[in-house]
């Protein structure tokens, strides 16, 4: 920790707001346990021993309530869009979206034909990092949460807590 | 051991049924030899094949929809893939619906497994059911508009205001320099 010194005989901390929150939030992202295709068995590798993303702070939570990070590991079916949507609603602010391989981008494989499938979570809910692949590998999705860190650590407590994130064409 | 051959079991489906010459439709040459009867005779027929211990089928291994806009008249076909765990063998039985309104009686008292095949056929080609215990639709959302596996069947623009077709909104993002790849593959 480059900002929290110790100084003197006290060990007293001089550091900003900014830093201590930032640091915070981006050091115990906790994810939804939830997946929606064969990305949710990456995700599941990425959480356990080998990858072990518990490392990042990451340590998923039954409820919604609990969670800041929603992690959408799967196809976005249009019966599964509004609960998705749902679900995003009920998580507190802060709250992040990792959009996690093709499918959850844009559809993927189901771009063209596939008419129950929702052409990128992006078209109902914000997200802040998108990790390509199909699925990605858990390198991908742990450098995802990497760069989601980052974005976190450059944010300001004065900043709107609801920025204009990327697209949200047609949001409910 | 061996089971019978297709002839045979279609010969004793027609006999049992009584069927006359330009009742049924066959062809025992094709990969999976099949027989198309009439639908009114639907529940007799599959009563017979599952009950005659020779042709014992006790598996519904498979219910299809065939959607045939051009035909006279158009029609929705459907299949049923049937075998015999007991005599290892199999027949395709088919009948047709009218693309408007068709209705099929359910066989869902022959082979409990027709339950969900057959509500995933009213699902994708809107055929009915009569007597299903449980006529809903079955992988999509309940008010999806009509029946996406017919030929006719044209997108819906939205759905609960979200957009079903494909828009451009990855090539705007590249467009605009947005970078959308992260990952160590970029």
């Amino acid at each position: 920790m480059d900002l929290i010194g110790a100084v003197g005989k006290n060990q007293f901390a001089l550091t900003t707001v900014n830093a201590v929150v930032n640091w915070a939030r981006l050091s115990a992202l906790w994810p939804m346990t939830f997946g929606l295709a064969c990305c949710a068995i990456e995700m599941m590798a990425t959480g356990a021993s080998r990858f072990d993303w518990d490392r990042l702070g990451l340590i998923p939570r039954a409820t919604p309530r609990q969670s800041d990070l929603m992690i959408v590991a799967g196809t976005v079916t249009h019966k599964m869009a509004i609960r998705i949507k749902t679900l995003y609603e009920q998580m507190p602010e802060p709250k992040y979206v990792i959009s996690m391989g093709s499918c959850a981008n844009n559809g993927g494989p189901y771009w063209q034909y596939g008419y129950h499938v929702v052409k990128g979570v992006d078209q109902i809910i914000p997200v802040d990092v998108y990790v390509p692949g199909c699925p990605p590998r858990p390198e991908a999705l742990l450098y995802g949460i990497m760069a989601l860190q980052d974005r976190i650590r450059e944010k300001s407590l004065l900043d709107d807590p609801r920025p204009e994130r990327t697209i949200a064409a047609g949001a409910a | 051991m061996g089971g019978l051959g297709a002839e045979a079991i279609v010969e004793r489906l027609v006999s049992g049924l009584g069927l006359g010459e330009g009742d049924f439709d066959t062809d025992l040459a094709a990969a999976d030899p099949w027989v198309r009867i009439p639908g009114e005779r639907l529940v007799e027929a599959a009563q017979i094949l599952k009950a005659d211990p020779d042709l014992a089928f006790d598996t519904l291994h498979c219910l299809s929809g065939v959607d045939w806009p051009k035909d006279d008249p158009p029609a929705v076909e459907v299949v049923y893939h049937l075998f015999s765990l007991a005599k290892k063998h199999w027949i395709v039985l088919k009948t047709r619906v009218p693309r408007e309104g068709g209705c099929l009686p359910t066989l869902e008292n022959v082979w409990k497994a027709a339950n969900w095949h057959e509500r995933e056929c009213y699902d994708l080609f809107g055929v009915r059911f009569e007597g299903h215990s449980d006529h809903r639709r079955i992988l999509l959302p309940a008010d999806w508009p009509g029946h996406p596996l017919l030929r006719d069947w044209e997108w819906p623009e939205t759905w609960h205001k979200i957009p079903v077709k494909p828009g451009r909104q990855m090539t705007d993002r590249a467009e605009k320099g947005q970078m959308t790849g992260v990952g160590p593959f970029d």
